[in-house]
Protein backbone atom coordinates (compact mmCIF):
# COMPACT_ATOMS: atom_id res chain seq x y z
CA UNK A 1 0.00 0.00 0.00
CA UNK A 2 1.05 3.59 -1.06
CA UNK A 3 1.64 5.68 2.11
CA UNK A 4 -1.39 8.66 2.61
CA UNK A 5 -0.50 11.97 0.99
CA UNK A 6 2.34 14.40 2.65
CA UNK A 7 3.76 16.73 1.89
CA UNK A 8 8.17 16.97 1.51
CA UNK A 9 10.36 19.12 2.86
CA UNK A 10 14.36 18.86 2.26
CA UNK A 11 15.89 20.37 5.51
CA UNK A 12 19.50 21.45 4.25
CA UNK A 13 21.16 22.20 8.25
CA UNK A 14 19.72 21.58 11.82
CA UNK A 15 18.82 24.77 12.45
CA UNK A 16 16.96 24.90 9.11
CA UNK A 17 15.28 21.21 10.28
CA UNK A 18 14.05 22.44 13.77
CA UNK A 19 12.48 25.98 12.32
CA UNK A 20 10.79 23.86 9.74
CA UNK A 21 8.72 21.29 12.16
CA UNK A 22 7.87 24.58 14.49
CA UNK A 23 6.46 25.79 10.88
CA UNK A 24 4.41 22.73 10.45
CA UNK A 25 3.15 21.70 13.68
CA UNK A 26 2.66 18.51 15.20
CA UNK A 27 2.05 16.46 12.49
CA UNK A 28 5.21 16.76 11.00
CA UNK A 29 8.06 14.05 11.19
CA UNK A 30 11.82 13.62 10.84
CA UNK A 31 12.70 11.56 7.69
CA UNK A 32 16.03 10.40 8.29
CA UNK A 33 17.29 6.53 6.64
CA UNK A 34 13.23 5.56 6.63
CA UNK A 35 13.31 2.37 6.86
CA UNK A 36 11.35 1.98 9.80
CA UNK A 37 8.86 5.32 9.14
CA UNK A 38 8.52 4.31 5.65
CA UNK A 39 7.05 0.71 5.90
CA UNK A 40 4.90 2.13 9.21
CA UNK A 41 3.55 4.77 6.53
CA UNK A 42 2.72 2.06 4.14
CA UNK A 43 0.97 0.49 6.43
CA UNK A 44 -0.95 3.12 7.91
CA UNK A 45 0.52 3.21 11.33
CA UNK A 46 1.99 6.46 11.01
CA UNK A 47 0.44 9.15 8.86
CA UNK A 48 2.56 12.05 9.28
CA UNK A 49 0.95 15.12 7.35
CA UNK A 50 5.05 16.57 6.09
CA UNK A 51 8.08 14.78 5.68
CA UNK A 52 11.32 16.63 6.91
CA UNK A 53 13.54 15.22 5.45
CA UNK A 54 17.42 15.29 7.26
CA UNK A 55 19.69 13.22 4.51
CA UNK A 56 20.95 16.47 2.82
CA UNK A 57 22.23 17.72 6.09
CA UNK A 58 26.09 16.43 5.73
CA UNK A 59 27.18 17.61 8.70
CA UNK A 60 25.18 15.20 10.75
CA UNK A 61 26.77 11.80 9.61
CA UNK A 62 29.58 11.58 11.84
CA UNK A 63 31.44 8.99 13.84
CA UNK A 64 33.28 10.99 16.34
CA UNK A 65 35.81 9.77 19.73
CA UNK A 66 36.26 12.71 21.70
CA UNK A 67 35.86 13.16 25.89
CA UNK A 68 35.13 9.76 26.83
CA UNK A 69 32.52 9.21 24.40
CA UNK A 70 31.75 8.01 21.13
CA UNK A 71 29.08 10.50 19.19
CA UNK A 72 27.18 9.67 16.51
CA UNK A 73 25.40 11.78 14.81
CA UNK A 74 21.97 11.89 13.57
CA UNK A 75 22.81 11.02 9.89
CA UNK A 76 25.14 8.36 10.15
CA UNK A 77 23.80 5.12 8.36
CA UNK A 78 24.02 1.96 10.16
CA UNK A 79 26.89 0.67 7.68
CA UNK A 80 29.00 3.88 8.07
CA UNK A 81 29.03 2.85 12.47
CA UNK A 82 29.31 -0.85 11.34
CA UNK A 83 32.47 -0.13 9.40
CA UNK A 84 34.13 2.67 11.54
CA UNK A 85 37.95 0.78 12.03
CA UNK A 86 37.70 2.58 16.05
CA UNK A 87 34.12 0.26 16.56
CA UNK A 88 35.67 -3.14 15.99
CA UNK A 89 38.84 -2.06 18.54
CA UNK A 90 37.03 -0.65 21.40
CA UNK A 91 33.15 -0.63 21.02
CA UNK A 92 32.68 -4.58 20.73
CA UNK A 93 28.74 -3.98 21.42
CA UNK A 94 28.26 -1.43 19.35
CA UNK A 95 30.34 -3.77 16.85
CA UNK A 96 27.96 -6.73 17.44
CA UNK A 97 24.57 -4.60 17.52
CA UNK A 98 25.33 -2.75 14.10
CA UNK A 99 26.40 -5.82 12.15
CA UNK A 100 22.85 -7.40 13.87
CA UNK A 101 19.97 -4.33 12.39
CA UNK A 102 18.06 -5.64 10.19
CA UNK A 103 20.23 -7.08 7.10
CA UNK A 104 23.12 -4.86 4.87
CA UNK A 105 21.13 -3.08 2.24
CA UNK A 106 18.68 -1.64 4.85
CA UNK A 107 21.46 -0.82 6.91
CA UNK A 108 22.74 1.16 4.03
CA UNK A 109 20.23 3.50 4.76
CA UNK A 110 19.13 3.27 8.20
CA UNK A 111 20.77 5.38 10.41
CA UNK A 112 21.24 4.83 14.26
CA UNK A 113 19.55 7.78 16.00
CA UNK A 114 16.87 7.29 14.00
CA UNK A 115 16.33 4.23 15.06
CA UNK A 116 16.66 5.02 18.78
CA UNK A 117 13.85 7.69 18.13
CA UNK A 118 11.40 5.56 16.32
CA UNK A 119 12.22 2.95 19.29
CA UNK A 120 10.26 -0.32 18.65
CA UNK A 121 10.91 -2.16 22.00
CA UNK A 122 11.82 -5.06 19.20
CA UNK A 123 14.24 -2.63 17.58
CA UNK A 124 18.10 -3.08 17.89
CA UNK A 125 19.86 0.40 19.78
CA UNK A 126 17.74 1.32 22.24
CA UNK A 127 18.32 -1.98 24.03
CA UNK A 128 21.91 -1.47 23.57
CA UNK A 129 21.89 2.36 24.10
CA UNK A 130 19.86 1.42 26.99
CA UNK A 131 22.84 -1.49 28.39
CA UNK A 132 25.73 1.26 27.40
CA UNK A 133 24.04 4.00 29.64
CA UNK A 134 24.22 6.40 26.31
CA UNK A 135 22.98 9.52 26.17
CA UNK A 136 20.82 11.80 23.33
CA UNK A 137 21.32 15.20 22.50
CA UNK A 138 18.31 17.19 21.52
CA UNK A 139 18.14 20.45 19.18
CA UNK A 140 15.04 22.69 21.53
CA UNK A 141 12.69 24.80 18.55
CA UNK A 142 14.61 27.63 20.66
CA UNK A 143 17.71 26.53 19.32
CA UNK A 144 19.39 24.82 22.13
CA UNK A 145 20.57 21.77 22.68
CA UNK A 146 19.49 19.30 25.89
CA UNK A 147 21.41 16.19 26.81
CA UNK A 148 18.68 13.35 27.58
CA UNK A 149 19.90 10.20 29.54
CA UNK A 150 18.77 7.01 27.46
CA UNK A 151 16.63 6.09 30.74
CA UNK A 152 14.93 9.19 30.27
CA UNK A 153 15.33 9.05 26.45
CA UNK A 154 13.35 5.88 26.10
CA UNK A 155 9.80 6.56 27.70
CA UNK A 156 7.48 3.78 26.46
CA UNK A 157 7.15 1.51 22.76
CA UNK A 158 7.46 4.05 19.99
CA UNK A 159 7.42 7.13 22.69
CA UNK A 160 10.66 8.98 23.79
CA UNK A 161 11.52 12.19 25.20
CA UNK A 162 11.92 14.21 21.91
CA UNK A 163 8.87 16.90 22.18
CA UNK A 164 7.03 18.99 19.81
CA UNK A 165 9.00 20.69 17.54
CA UNK A 166 12.29 18.89 19.02
CA UNK A 167 14.81 16.89 16.52
CA UNK A 168 17.44 14.13 17.95
CA UNK A 169 20.98 15.42 16.91
CA UNK A 170 23.18 12.67 18.44
CA UNK A 171 23.54 10.08 20.25
CA UNK A 172 26.86 9.16 22.52
CA UNK A 173 27.84 6.16 24.24
CA UNK A 174 30.66 6.11 26.86
CA UNK A 175 33.43 5.04 25.71
CA UNK A 176 33.91 1.92 27.65
CA UNK A 177 36.88 1.35 30.62
CA UNK A 178 39.52 -1.29 29.59
CA UNK A 179 37.80 -3.70 32.09
CA UNK A 180 34.10 -3.07 30.51
CA UNK A 181 32.84 -5.13 27.95
CA UNK A 182 29.64 -6.07 25.80
CA UNK A 183 27.86 -8.90 24.04
CA UNK A 184 25.05 -8.33 21.86
CA UNK A 185 23.09 -11.84 21.43
CA UNK A 186 19.73 -12.03 19.27
CA UNK A 187 17.57 -15.33 17.92
CA UNK A 188 16.23 -14.70 14.82
CA UNK A 189 14.30 -17.05 12.23
CA UNK A 190 15.90 -14.77 9.11
CA UNK A 191 17.81 -11.79 9.21
CA UNK A 192 15.85 -8.48 9.89
CA UNK A 193 13.64 -10.40 12.72
CA UNK A 194 13.73 -8.25 15.57
CA UNK A 195 15.50 -8.60 18.91
CA UNK A 196 16.95 -9.05 23.17
CA UNK A 197 19.85 -8.40 25.42
CA UNK A 198 22.13 -7.60 28.86
CA UNK A 199 25.28 -6.27 30.46
CA UNK A 200 26.50 -6.77 33.91
CA UNK A 201 28.64 -4.89 36.68
CA UNK A 202 30.35 -5.10 39.86
CA UNK A 203 30.19 -8.59 40.51
CA UNK A 204 32.47 -11.28 40.92
CA UNK A 205 32.71 -13.78 37.69
CA UNK A 206 31.68 -16.89 37.97
CA UNK A 207 29.44 -19.76 36.57
CA UNK A 208 27.22 -19.63 39.38
CA UNK A 209 26.92 -15.87 39.07
CA UNK A 210 25.94 -16.28 34.83
CA UNK A 211 23.31 -19.06 36.32
CA UNK A 212 21.59 -16.79 38.64
CA UNK A 213 22.02 -13.34 36.01
CA UNK A 214 19.86 -16.78 33.57
CA UNK A 215 17.69 -17.04 36.21
CA UNK A 216 16.72 -13.43 36.49
CA UNK A 217 16.41 -13.51 32.83
CA UNK A 218 13.75 -15.84 32.65
CA UNK A 219 12.13 -14.46 35.90
CA UNK A 220 11.62 -10.64 34.46
CA UNK A 221 11.32 -11.43 30.73
CA UNK A 222 7.52 -10.36 30.43
CA UNK A 223 7.22 -11.70 26.42
CA UNK A 224 4.23 -12.22 23.90
CA UNK A 225 3.17 -15.25 22.32
CA UNK A 226 3.53 -15.06 18.57
CA UNK A 227 4.23 -17.06 15.60
CA UNK A 228 8.33 -16.82 16.62
CA UNK A 229 7.40 -18.74 19.69
CA UNK A 230 5.52 -19.44 23.37
CA UNK A 231 5.90 -17.22 26.09
CA UNK A 232 7.52 -20.00 27.67
CA UNK A 233 10.39 -20.37 24.64
CA UNK A 234 10.69 -16.64 24.75
CA UNK A 235 11.22 -16.64 28.53
CA UNK A 236 14.33 -19.71 28.36
CA UNK A 237 15.87 -18.06 25.52
CA UNK A 238 15.56 -14.51 27.44
CA UNK A 239 17.55 -16.78 30.13
CA UNK A 240 20.18 -18.67 27.31
CA UNK A 241 21.08 -14.82 25.83
CA UNK A 242 21.74 -13.08 28.83
CA UNK A 243 24.17 -16.29 29.75
CA UNK A 244 25.65 -15.93 25.76
CA UNK A 245 25.98 -12.11 26.34
CA UNK A 246 27.67 -12.45 29.75
CA UNK A 247 29.72 -15.05 28.76
CA UNK A 248 30.70 -13.69 25.67
CA UNK A 249 31.71 -10.28 27.35
CA UNK A 250 33.86 -12.05 29.96
CA UNK A 251 35.74 -13.84 26.79
CA UNK A 252 36.69 -10.42 25.35
CA UNK A 253 38.26 -9.45 28.65
CA UNK A 254 40.12 -12.38 28.92
CA UNK A 255 38.17 -14.06 31.95
CA UNK A 256 37.05 -17.42 30.01
CA UNK A 257 36.88 -21.08 31.29
CA UNK A 258 35.19 -20.22 34.80
CA UNK A 259 34.19 -22.25 37.67
CA UNK B 1 7.20 18.32 -6.78
CA UNK B 2 9.71 18.75 -9.12
CA UNK B 3 13.25 16.15 -9.38
CA UNK B 4 15.87 16.01 -11.64
CA UNK B 5 17.56 12.37 -10.97
CA UNK B 6 20.15 10.89 -13.17
CA UNK B 7 19.31 7.02 -14.02
CA UNK B 8 21.92 4.84 -15.81
CA UNK B 9 23.46 8.30 -17.01
CA UNK B 10 20.38 9.76 -17.80
CA UNK B 11 19.18 12.82 -16.53
CA UNK B 12 15.39 12.94 -15.92
CA UNK B 13 13.03 15.64 -14.60
CA UNK B 14 9.98 14.68 -13.24
CA UNK B 15 6.76 15.92 -11.17
CA UNK B 16 6.21 13.68 -8.61
CA UNK B 17 3.90 13.26 -5.75
CA UNK B 18 5.84 13.02 -2.37
CA UNK B 19 4.55 10.06 -1.83
CA UNK B 20 5.98 7.90 -4.98
CA UNK B 21 8.28 5.38 -3.66
CA UNK B 22 11.33 5.16 -6.20
CA UNK B 23 10.73 1.32 -7.01
CA UNK B 24 7.29 2.67 -8.62
CA UNK B 25 8.92 5.85 -10.15
CA UNK B 26 11.43 3.62 -11.94
CA UNK B 27 9.23 1.31 -13.50
CA UNK B 28 5.79 3.37 -13.73
CA UNK B 29 7.26 6.86 -14.70
CA UNK B 30 10.59 5.93 -16.12
CA UNK B 31 9.43 2.77 -17.80
CA UNK B 32 12.63 0.84 -16.25
CA UNK B 33 10.76 -2.20 -15.38
CA UNK B 34 14.09 -4.16 -14.54
CA UNK B 35 13.71 -3.03 -10.67
CA UNK B 36 11.16 -5.68 -9.37
CA UNK B 37 8.80 -5.52 -6.57
CA UNK B 38 8.60 -8.60 -4.60
CA UNK B 39 7.42 -7.98 -0.58
CA UNK B 40 6.90 -4.56 -0.92
CA UNK B 41 7.73 -4.17 2.59
CA UNK B 42 12.09 -4.09 2.56
CA UNK B 43 12.18 -7.51 3.26
CA UNK B 44 12.81 -9.54 0.13
CA UNK B 45 15.35 -7.30 -1.70
CA UNK B 46 14.29 -7.41 -5.36
CA UNK B 47 13.70 -3.69 -5.47
CA UNK B 48 17.51 -3.34 -4.73
CA UNK B 49 18.93 -0.10 -7.02
CA UNK B 50 22.73 1.21 -6.42
CA UNK B 51 22.53 5.02 -5.19
CA UNK B 52 25.70 7.28 -6.12
CA UNK B 53 27.31 4.09 -6.98
CA UNK B 54 28.39 3.02 -3.63
CA UNK B 55 24.94 2.06 -1.35
CA UNK B 56 22.37 -0.26 -2.30
CA UNK B 57 19.24 0.66 -1.13
CA UNK B 58 15.59 -1.13 -1.04
CA UNK B 59 14.08 1.38 -3.93
CA UNK B 60 10.26 0.63 -2.04
CA UNK B 61 11.84 1.98 1.22
CA UNK B 62 12.59 5.06 -0.18
CA UNK B 63 10.71 8.18 -1.75
CA UNK B 64 11.63 9.14 -5.14
CA UNK B 65 11.96 12.99 -3.64
CA UNK B 66 15.02 11.29 -2.39
CA UNK B 67 16.05 10.70 -5.05
CA UNK B 68 16.01 14.16 -6.62
CA UNK B 69 20.02 15.25 -7.49
CA UNK B 70 20.76 11.34 -6.72
CA UNK B 71 22.65 9.02 -9.48
CA UNK B 72 20.59 5.90 -9.29
CA UNK B 73 21.75 2.72 -11.11
CA UNK B 74 19.17 -0.25 -11.92
CA UNK B 75 20.39 -3.60 -13.29
CA UNK B 76 19.46 -1.63 -16.91
CA UNK B 77 22.35 0.19 -16.34
CA UNK B 78 24.60 -2.71 -15.81
CA UNK B 79 25.21 -4.02 -19.94
CA UNK B 80 27.66 -1.59 -21.49
CA UNK B 81 27.62 -1.70 -25.67
CA UNK B 82 25.12 -4.70 -26.18
CA UNK B 83 28.55 -6.58 -23.32
CA UNK B 84 26.43 -7.86 -20.13
CA UNK B 85 28.35 -6.73 -17.38
CA UNK B 86 30.59 -9.50 -15.58
CA UNK B 87 28.24 -9.83 -12.98
CA UNK B 88 25.44 -10.60 -15.64
CA UNK B 89 27.53 -12.94 -17.05
CA UNK B 90 28.92 -14.57 -13.94
CA UNK B 91 25.00 -15.02 -13.04
CA UNK B 92 24.24 -16.20 -16.61
CA UNK B 93 27.46 -18.15 -16.65
CA UNK B 94 27.03 -20.24 -13.01
CA UNK B 95 22.99 -20.50 -13.44
CA UNK B 96 22.81 -18.45 -10.99
CA UNK B 97 19.28 -17.53 -11.88
CA UNK B 98 15.94 -19.55 -12.46
CA UNK B 99 12.61 -17.66 -12.58
CA UNK B 100 14.77 -14.82 -12.57
CA UNK B 101 12.63 -12.55 -9.84
CA UNK B 102 15.53 -12.11 -7.24
CA UNK B 103 18.06 -11.50 -9.74
CA UNK B 104 18.13 -7.42 -10.65
CA UNK B 105 18.21 -7.64 -6.25
CA UNK B 106 21.15 -9.52 -6.28
CA UNK B 107 22.94 -8.15 -9.17
CA UNK B 108 22.62 -5.09 -7.46
CA UNK B 109 23.76 -5.93 -4.36
CA UNK B 110 26.11 -7.48 -5.65
CA UNK B 111 27.41 -4.63 -7.51
CA UNK B 112 27.62 -2.72 -4.89
CA UNK B 113 29.38 -5.09 -2.51
CA UNK B 114 32.08 -5.40 -4.98
CA UNK B 115 32.57 -1.75 -4.76
CA UNK B 116 33.16 -2.00 -1.35
CA UNK B 117 35.00 -5.01 -1.42
CA UNK B 118 36.40 -6.07 -4.34
CA UNK B 119 37.33 -9.53 -3.25
CA UNK B 120 35.00 -10.50 -0.38
CA UNK B 121 35.42 -14.72 0.86
CA UNK B 122 32.35 -16.61 0.68
CA UNK B 123 31.23 -15.83 4.01
CA UNK B 124 31.05 -12.24 3.49
CA UNK B 125 29.13 -12.34 0.09
CA UNK B 126 26.46 -14.47 1.83
CA UNK B 127 26.60 -11.78 4.71
CA UNK B 128 25.97 -9.33 1.92
CA UNK B 129 23.21 -10.74 0.38
CA UNK B 130 22.01 -11.77 3.46
CA UNK B 131 18.77 -9.20 2.69
CA UNK B 132 17.88 -10.61 -0.76
CA UNK B 133 15.72 -13.50 -0.75
CA UNK B 134 15.52 -16.04 -3.50
CA UNK B 135 13.11 -18.79 -3.84
CA UNK B 136 13.63 -20.80 -6.45
CA UNK B 137 17.73 -21.18 -7.72
CA UNK B 138 18.93 -21.12 -3.87
CA UNK B 139 21.85 -19.61 -3.14
CA UNK B 140 24.62 -21.65 -4.13
CA UNK B 141 25.13 -21.01 -7.42
CA UNK B 142 24.40 -17.07 -6.73
CA UNK B 143 27.28 -17.22 -4.06
CA UNK B 144 29.37 -18.55 -7.31
CA UNK B 145 28.66 -16.27 -9.50
CA UNK B 146 29.61 -13.38 -7.85
CA UNK B 147 33.44 -15.03 -6.76
CA UNK B 148 33.18 -15.65 -10.35
CA UNK B 149 32.83 -11.54 -11.18
CA UNK B 150 34.85 -10.74 -8.30
CA UNK B 151 37.72 -12.14 -10.17
CA UNK B 152 37.11 -11.02 -13.18
CA UNK B 153 36.22 -7.78 -11.95
CA UNK B 154 39.66 -7.89 -10.79
CA UNK B 155 41.21 -8.67 -13.31
CA UNK B 156 39.59 -6.39 -15.43
CA UNK B 157 39.08 -3.20 -13.14
CA UNK B 158 37.63 -0.36 -15.82
CA UNK B 159 34.42 -2.93 -16.25
CA UNK B 160 33.48 -2.11 -13.06
CA UNK B 161 32.04 1.48 -13.51
CA UNK B 162 28.98 1.71 -15.25
CA UNK B 163 26.47 4.73 -15.77
CA UNK B 164 27.97 7.84 -16.47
Amino acid sequence: MFPAPFDYYRAHSVDDAVQALARFGDDARILAGGQSLIPAMRFRLARPSVLVDINAIDELAYVRESDGHLAVGAGTRDFALETAPLIAQRYLLLADTSALVADPVVRQMGTVVGSLCHNDPAGDWPVTALAARAQVSIRTPGGATRTVAIDDFVVDSYTTAVGTGEMAVEVRFPTPGTRTSGSYQKIERKVGDFAAEKLLAGAKPSKDLIRAAMREAEKIADPSPDNRGSVEYKKAMAGVLVGRAIAGALERLGVGGLK
Amino acid sequence: MKIAVTVNGERYERDVEPRTLLAYFLREDLGLTGTHVGCDSSSCGCCVVAMDGDRAVKSCTMFAVQADGHEITTVEGLEQGGKLHPLQQAFWDQHGLQCGYCTPGMLMTSYVLLKHQPAPNEAEIREAIAGNLCRCTGYQNIVKAIQQASTELAAEPAAAAVGS
